[in-house]
């Protein structure tokens, strides 16, 4: 099975988190701590994490512990070190850790709407330092490969044999990958007080319901093309102001038709340069969206557009094709990142240059 | 901004799934586990999607009904739900399944269903509604972001009214593993005895709770919202009491002007502790009520007291079986409800009569 893999095993991981001495900590958690970690010591803030929040994302918690112990806590008579994973199979669980080692107290939550987890923190975080609750917030999402997800995925038959092919006539599916993203969002008046490095404005963003099918996206696209508009709406853009799309572009026949044909409804025949990424990272699931939030942020900063990799044959129902060589020196003012996930839940995030 | 509560709908270990009634007679249990008494689900959902639902579902789907018909509401502005464990039986048996099979043959209903959004999807499906949509998985304040979440959807113009519900079931083997965690007491006890047992501990609960909300006040609200703050392993009970006092500061209130608390009382001596600190203290010349006794403890169980709380100010009683001590005197006019999760999550509700 072809996935997306981060290769060090935990207990490499816990030691690059200087964690080592840490108990229970799950997959998600850890890559959570160096992500957000990673994030908070970019934007100057892990000596003082006074006023910020925490707001994770993440679709099946600590099952990839559940799913190697659960025989085992549900056989009473049987002790173990398999007991120090018992509490960890909560969504909430990777989050508490996660906001402990950075010594966050201020405001912590954690989202699951499925594959747009992340986009919808990212998008809480801007709301909540919207509405004065919080100054500041780490925002984003952390999941690991399981064989549950990859079981459930194969039995929807929507995981590929071969490297995941978005948004190519000929693609088989989805691979499977984990990771977390993180970004650091704050109001501007927050930045500027204390000349914080700005990657960008998250000037728009929408949620809407697909409402069409418990996994599967409309056809037509609705809940996708209306969570872009939505999303154009709200930064008081147009179409035609959009200079890259970061797609959802899973690779499955469903997603790619349905986001295609959502594209084409939002910018007609000027689709601007469009491509996934999970050509490099696979699904990553509930970290998808703070994975591509990252990588749309460094398109925006660094002038660079990322290719959507193994794309070879143009779809049949389509009239554009995704960008698949990188593209270095591009003026890249707005960028559009899309998230959509079971139960129909799509949101787009848009980061503008500033 | 203030919102008004126009809809309940409420499965419970009690019978609230009524409207028309409210707490007459107390279910008693004698063990510490309690589960919903489940309504007649062919009266709230239609036949063909009931043969699809898991038990979950089904008390999600119909707590949300029993309330969008309850608030005359068909097209909310947005629909969020908080959870602690999501489709805890979904998940299970794919899991099991994946164990038992190796593996092998597996299909993907289950799968499919054990997203922690699957209920918030559902009811967008149901509804045929494209709005807000998103599920908050945060252990003990999931109830809490949620309502918090479409509260400021209306603040910010987003959405006029709103369905937010609170979720979780206790299956056979949940309360196992929780049994093992140490939730539960060691001695089985009777439901009603629970504040008196004085041991370490609690009894396990379950319940859907769903609230319609509105801008507007209109005829026949159960009660206003003014706030909702939730909060993240306070230092101790110092820290509390002063979180208390400014959230009630906030909203134009002080101890003086709360007639009524809603207290999260679990029975547990270690953290029943804080409640009795404040009921003899800050808040010692309120009326005093509980209700863990009547659903148990769970992730949750605040939607629950917020169900109690919304009762008590539309009807102007308050059930005998909640008081701690005597009835009130005087129209109650101001609520509070504070819960906390193992001390680490803190909830908080203030309410108002209309």
């Amino acid at each position: 099975m072809l996935v997306g893999e981060i290769k060090q095993t935990d207990e490499e991981l816990k030691e690059a988190a200087g964690a080592g001495n840490l108990k229970a900590l799950t997959r998600p958690t850890i890559l959570g701590m160096l992500a957000a970690r990673e994030a908070a010591a970019d934007a100057g803030l892990l000596e003082n994490m006074e006023g910020t929040g925490f707001i994770s994302a993440n679709t099946v918690g600590g099952m990839g512990h559940t799913e190697q112990y659960c025989l085992d806590y549900l056989d009473v008579e049987k002790e173990g070190d398999f007991m120090e994973y018992i509490g960890t199979h909560n969504c909430g669980d990777s989050t508490e850790r996660i906001a402990d080692y950075l010594n966050i107290k201020e405001y912590v939550t954690t989202i699951n709407t499925a594959c747009s987890s992340s986009a919808n923190a990212i998008m809480l975080g801007a709301r909540l330092i919207k509405n004065g609750i919080v100054q500041r917030v780490i925002a984003g999402g952390t999941d690991s490969l399981t064989r549950f997800t990859l079981n459930g995925f194969n039995s929807l038959m929507i995981l590929s044999k071969e490297q995941c092919k978005p948004f190519d006539e000929n693609r088989m599916g989805l691979n499977l990958g984990e990771g977390a993203g993180f970004v650091v969002l704050e109001s501007e008046e927050a930045a500027k007080q204390r000349g914080a490095k700005v990657y960008s404005e998250l000037r728009g963003f929408a949620n809407t319901c697909d409402a069409y099918h418990q996994t599967a996206s409309s056809p037509e696209g609705y809940g996708a093309s209306n969570a872009m508009n939505k999303a154009l709406k709200s930064a008081g853009l147009t179409a035609d102001d959009i200079d890259y799309v970061n797609l959802h572009g899973t690779a499955t026949k469903m997603n790619d038709l349905s986001e295609g044909n959502a594209i084409e409804t939002v910018f007609g025949d000027q689709v601007p340069d469009v491509s996934s990424t999970k050509g490099f990272t696979g699904h990553t699931l509930g970290a998808a969206g703070g994975i591509e939030a990252v990588f749309s942020n460094l398109s925006i900063s660094e002038n660079i557009l990322f290719p959507n990799l193994n794309f070879t044959e143009q779809m049949e129902e389509l009239n554009f094709s995704p960008l698949s060589d990188v593209k270095e020196g591009a003026e890249v003012n707005n960028v559009l990142s899309n998230s959509f996930g079971f139960g129909g839940n799509n949101s787009a995030l848009l980061f503008s240059k500033v | 901004m203030d919102v008004y509560i126009k809809g309940l709908g409420n499965i419970s270990p009690q019978n609230t799934a009524d409207n028309s009634q409210f707490l007459e007679e107390i279910v008693e249990y004698n063990q510490n586990n309690l589960q919903v008494i489940h309504p007649i689900y062919k009266d709230h959902i239609s036949p063909i999607r009931l043969r699809r639902m898991s038990r979950m579902i089904k008390m999600g789907i119909a707590a949300a009904s029993i309330c969008l018909d309850d608030a005359g509401l068909t097209d909310p502005g947005a629909i969020i739900t908080g959870t602690g464990f999501g489709c805890t039986g979904d998940t299970e048996k794919f899991l099991l399944a994946m164990i038992a099979n190796a593996e092998q043959h597996l299909t993907p209903t289950a799968f499919m269903q054990s997203t922690h959004n699957t209920i918030s999807g559902q009811i967008a499906i149901m509804l045929n509604c494209n709005n807000y949509n998103s599920t908050y998985v945060n252990r003990g304040t999931s109830f809490e972001a949620a309502f918090q979440d479409a509260m400021m959807l209306i603040e910010e113009g987003e959405a006029n009214d709103a369905l937010i519900g609170g979720f979780d079931e206790c299956t056979d083997n949940h309360y196992i593993i929780t049994s093992r965690l140490g939730y539960w007491k060691e001695r089985d006890i009777k439901n009603t005895d629970l504040y008196t047992a004085g041991s370490k501990g609690s009894i396990s609960g379950e319940g859907a709770s769903f609230f319609a909300i509105s801008k507007d006040s209109g005829n026949n609200s159960y009660a206003k919202i003014k706030a909702v703050s939730h909060f993240y392993k306070p230092d101790g009970f110092k820290d509390v009491e002063k979180r208390i006092l400014s959230f009630l500061e906030a909203n134009g209130h002080s101890p003086g002007s709360v007639d009524l608390v809603v207290n999260g009382l679990n029975g547990d001596e270690e953290g029943d502790r804080v409640y009795h600190q404040l009921m003899s203290g800050m808040l010692k010349n309120c009326t005093h009520t509980r209700y863990k006794h009547l659903c148990g403890e769970y992730d949750v169980s605040s939607a629950f007291a917020l169900w109690l709380a919304s009762k008590i100010l539309k009807t102007q009683t308050v059930p005998k079986s909640v008081r701690v001590e005597n009835a009130p005197e005087g129209q109650i006019k101001t609520v509070l409800v504070y819960n906390h999760f193992n001390f680490s999550y803190q909830g908080l509700f203030l309410l108002e009569s209309c």
